[in-house]
């Protein structure tokens, strides 16, 4: 036998760095400050009137659908507001809007929207076969077509993980759709290392009103 | 002749393309030179930047879950498929008691254990039982999914004969469907193949600015990927949760193909070949869970398995002052070695 006995004391250290070294990735999402939510409660007067009093958004099939912000990671929110003034997004609604706020302001608005909670939103009828289509793709997506799942990235249901990789379960599914495809027109280019854009090119049509389907019914935690 | 020819060929690529609307039958077993247009189409899609296939190479597409719902197999033997799947996607199930760090089969084995170049997994089930020079004798493909949790897991193998052990190598068999065993041509897309060596020897220095700018938004500046209420997100890459000196990937030319062909996830053959030697160098050479081979000493470890494993790794190397191994961190787990990997011995004259 080739076993190697470690002394019990050694193992127990092992043991307590191990438990130490385990980190929370809680301590990247945004700590919210309260008065910061306070602040930006008053500030987000100006945003209800597209993204609505509870932050849910609302969906608009064909025209332009308003994204709910409720419950969304702050630094995420914070970025792609500026992603708007930089011109790495761009939206005929919210363009004119980003550069109306401060930094401090867009700080307190992003922290008022994280903090606020989340409600199941209203999902068109669709077809199953259609939303057995969608849940298909968003948990193991489409290797023969190098589609990898949604929730690769964006995690466990869908929930989102850190900054970078926003919740997109109980998203209106207008703005989902409309998004893939502002990603395949080169129109919506902020995402980390093209990683949303590759995927975005290789879906279809029928995959993208599926998949937005599916995720808008899933709950946003 | 000539003109049948041109007259069968658009023929079978029109009939494929109005039958892979229905995507029952999406399987192909043939040699490269005998591939339609649409199968070649369907290839690029699956390992989309990677090299077209050889002539004379064996190219497979393995069934799809959705072919195994069509398929006329018995339900009992589809109940089985269908959990060898689950424990090949989500193998964590198995955490803390045959797996004992943050690894999936999927981790590594991209796409199903289906896809060329992203180390599919039915060429185990036609090349087995066969000679591996890691352990020096003949073995099955238990006991080769049996390496994979020793040492890729940094775990403890399922018991050989067991309902997930049976169940796991049935997945791996079922892919390899209409494959047949022991097959003389070369396997396209087996493994992860290997990459030319790189122009400018690797360097771990270039490797970790490669690894900050296309890696470590989801493995971490630490290695450590991401772990979010208790269930694994992005795998860690070193450190305890993550493979162990003796696993396959921890050699270079390993890590740096499965990079090239593999990451950024979504976006295959995106570095360059020289970046992806960069970021093997730099994510190997960083600490890890013990080898379960270890003697008591990395450097002699190193040289007991140096021609048929560590010459390829770092293990045992001195790097920044620190011999790479010399230490005694199991990862999350309590054993060397597992109880029940073993040598064999076909000479008959055992006693």
């Amino acid at each position: 036998m080739s076993f190697v006995s470690f002394p019990r004391k050694t193992l127990g250290w092992m043991l307590a760095i191990l438990s130490l070294s385990i980190s929370s990735y809680s301590a990247l999402a945004a700590e919210l400050d309260a008065e910061a939510v306070k602040r930006g409660k008053a500030s987000a007067a100006i945003c209800a009137s597209c993204h609505q009093a509870d932050g849910s958004g609302m969906n608009i099939p064909g025209g332009e659908s308003w994204p709910r912000l409720a419950g969304l990671n702050r630094d995420y929110l914070v970025a792609q507001v500026n992603a708007f003034k930089e011109g790495s997004r761009s939206s005929p609604t919210m363009t004119p809007f980003a550069g109306m706020l401060n930094p401090q302001q867009l700080l307190d608005v992003s922290s008022y929207y994280a903090s606020l909670p989340t409600k199941p939103i209203t999902v068109p009828n669709t077809d199953p076969a259609v939303m057995e289509h969608g849940k298909k793709l968003a948990l193991e997506g489409d290797w023969d077509r190098y589609i990898v799942s949604c929730s690769s990235c964006h995690g466990p249901n869908n929930q989102g993980v850190g900054v970078e990789f926003p919740g997109i379960a109980g998203q209106q599914p207008s703005y989902i759709a409309q998004q893939l495809e502002a990603w395949q027109k080169g129109v919506r280019k902020n995402d980390p290392q093209n990683l949303m854009g590759a995927i975005a090119e290789r879906l279809n049509s029928h995959d993208i009103a599926a998949v937005s389907a599916w995720l808008a019914a899933q709950p946003a935690q | 002749m000539n003109m049948m020819k041109k007259y069968i060929l658009p023929a079978a690529a029109l009939s494929a393309l109005v039958f892979s609307t229905f995507n029952a039958q999406a399987q192909t077993t043939k040699l490269g030179k005998d591939l339609t247009p649409q199968e070649r189409v369907q290839l690029s899609q699956m390992a989309p930047g990677s090299p077209p296939p050889k002539d004379d190479e064996l190219v497979h597409i393995p069934p799809t879950m959705d072919d195994l719902d069509a398929s006329d197999l018995h339900p009992k033997m589809k109940e089985a498929i269908r959990r060898g799947y689950d424990l090949f996607m989500n193998t964590q199930q198995l955490r803390g008691e045959y797996v004992f760090n943050n690894m999936n089969c999927a981790s590594c084995h991209m796409g199903e254990g289906r896809l060329p170049f992203a180390g599919p997994v039915w060429p185990a089930a036609v090349t087995l039982p066969g000679f591996r020079g890691k352990n020096n004798h003949v073995n099955n493909l238990e006991e080769r999914i049996a390496g994979c949790f020793t040492y890729s897991m940094n775990g403890k193998p399922l018991e050989y004969g067991s309902d997930d052990m049976l169940a796991l190598s049935l997945y791996h068999q079922w892919l390899a469907t209409d494959v047949p065993m022991f097959p003389k041509n070369k396997i396209y897309g087996r493994g992860y193949p290997r990459l030319p060596d790189p122009e400018k020897a690797a360097s771990a220095e270039r490797g970790k600015l490669a690894y900050t700018e296309n890696c470590a938004i989801c493995h971490q500046e630490n290695g450590a990927g991401v772990v979010a209420n208790g269930e694994v997100i992005y795998p860690a890459v070193w450190g305890d949760d993550s493979y162990n000196w003796g696993a396959g990937i921890s050699r270079l030319f390993t890590l740096a193909s499965f990079t090239m062909h593999n990451m950024p996830l979504g976006q295959p053959n995106s570095v360059t070949a020289q970046e992806a030697w960069d970021i093997a160098q730099y994510i190997n050479s960083q600490e890890r869970p013990q080898d379960p081979r270890y003697t008591g000493n990395a450097q002699e470890t190193r040289a007991k398995y140096l021609d048929t494993f560590h010459k390829h790794t770092l293990y045992g190397v001195e790097v920044d002052g620190k011999v790479l191994g010399q230490h005694d961190n199991l990862g999350h787990k309590d054993f060397l070695m597992p109880d029940s990997i073993r040598p064999r011995d076909f000479s008959g004259k055992k006693p």
